[in-house]
């Protein structure tokens, strides 16, 4: 298992692999907030958590469909199901790489994000906190709608349908984390949920991609 | 430890294709499919392989003893010839690549990125695989789709091999591998009755 973890994480850093993409996904998001909103430090202080929030939801979402797209369409996953590694492991090493490819460089920039939007100076533990507590989530939630999609033509937009939903419990609390922290608040509660769920999903959802998974590769 | 299939029927996409299937492949034998296209060579393989499950009747040998190869290779463009062998050595926890690179004349290739190969190399890759997985019975379907007849040779040579270490293999073709003591089983005749209408794929249409 670690031998497809790693192999996906040299996919990703070789040509056409996308590493960094969702990275400057995040960046041109956050970068163009404040030409949208004005340059009000009050108020883009006020809303950075939230978009730095939702910034990094959706650079998470923009590299999803990758996560099995490109092993069904050499046949590598049918391969994969075939050989001893269980598919619960297989979705869950997949999950991990996508979730230090996509999820842990956005929680290492994070701070550098913070700066561009202004963000109070309390914050930025909480900020980086929540994101290195709930970008896993995204990323198992997320390996779940690929695995929901896969061997759709075009199915990346069907799967933000089918994901996005599913991210509302995480952005909320993360969020939450993140503002409260902003405002110098207590954050223990919200924190305490966010790591709630997404120990939650890490534990289930492996087991529920394996089966769409399975269905799908019939 | 023979593989042994009873009174096999197989569905593709909720459709019965083939029916009563009824056959055995012993140590160090193989067997060759036949059939015309769209007969469900395809689905008997990819059930025998354990991709889906049977609509009914049995497989006797477990999932874990096949090696599945299909049209698609499984090969990884940007990862070089070496890297993709070692990959799956790695996930069937066999240890070396050497005799897989021997046997497919590989050697000379080991560093080049798989996308730089011709369909005929890949090909060759898609089959080393096979010797990397350390698997009993070999599951093949079309293996000699663009391989030149000295790659046909080779490939012929390794099913040899492999046969007479005690393996099995069970193998959808329409070209002569030369494999001389294979059994051929035209699964043409074991068509699935249309369930209720005739022609039920006009449905679709």
């Amino acid at each position: 298992m670690i031998a497809l973890l790693i192999r996906d994480l040299r996919l990703a850093m070789r040509a056409g692999g996308g590493f960094g993409l969702g990275l400057a996904f995040f960046l041109i998001v956050v970068t163009l907030v404040p030409f949208g909103v004005g340059p009000q430090t009050g108020l883009l202080s006020k809303i950075a958590p939230g978009i730095l929030w939702l910034g990094a939801l959706l650079a998470c979402l923009l590299s999803l469909d990758r996560i099995f797209a490109l092993d069904w369409e050499d046949g590598s996953l049918d391969l994969l199901a075939t050989s001893p590694l269980p598919l619960e492991g297989i979705v869950t090493m997949k999950a991990l790489a996508h979730w230090i490819t996509t999820g842990l460089p956005l929680v290492i920039a994070s701070p550098l994000f913070g700066v561009l939007m202004s963000l109070p100076q309390a914050g930025y533990g909480p900020l980086v906190l929540s994101l290195l507590l709930g970008t896993p989530a995204l990323s198992v939630v997320g390996t779940f709608g690929a695995a929901l999609t896969v061997g759709l033509k075009r199915g990346g937009l069907l799967m933000s349908l089918l994901v996005l939903p599913l991210y509302v419990p995480t952005l909320i609390f993360g969020a939450e984390v993140a503002r409260r922290g902003a405002e110098g608040a207590e954050i223990a509660t919200p924190l305490l949920m966010l790591a709630g769920i997404s120990a939650g999903v890490i534990a289930l959802l492996p087991f529920a991609s394996a089966a769409v998974l399975r269905v799908n590769l019939r | 430890m023979e593989l042994r299939v009873t009174d096999l029927a197989v569905a593709r996409g909720g459709i019965p294709v083939l029916e009563g299937l009824n056959f055995a492949v012993k140590p160090g034998r193989s067997l060759i499919l036949r059939g015309p296209n769209g007969i469900g060579k395809t689905t008997l393989l990819r059930t025998v392989a354990g991709l889906q499950p049977p609509l009914a009747g049995e497989i006797g040998l477990d999932r874990e003893a096949m090696a599945y190869a299909a049209h698609a290779d499984g090969l990884k463009a940007t990862l070089s010839v070496e890297e993709n062998l070692t990959f799956w050595a790695a996930v069937f926890g066999t240890g070396t690549i050497e005799p897989a690179l021997e046997g497919f004349a590989l050697r000379e290739l080991r560093d080049r990125p798989a996308g730089a190969l011709s369909a005929g190399q890949k090909r060759r890759l898609g089959l080393a695989r096979l010797l990397v997985t350390g698997r009993p019975v070999w599951v093949l379907d079309e293996p000699t789709v663009s391989l030149d007849v000295d790659a046909v040779a080779m490939f012929g040579a390794a099913i040899r091999a492999h046969l007479a270490g005690g393996g099995m293999a069970l193998i959808a073709t329409h070209i002569d591998l030369g494999l001389d003591e294979a059994e051929v089983l035209d699964v043409g005749p074991f068509k699935a009755r249309a369930p209720k209408d005739e022609h039920f794929d006009e449905v679709f249409l």
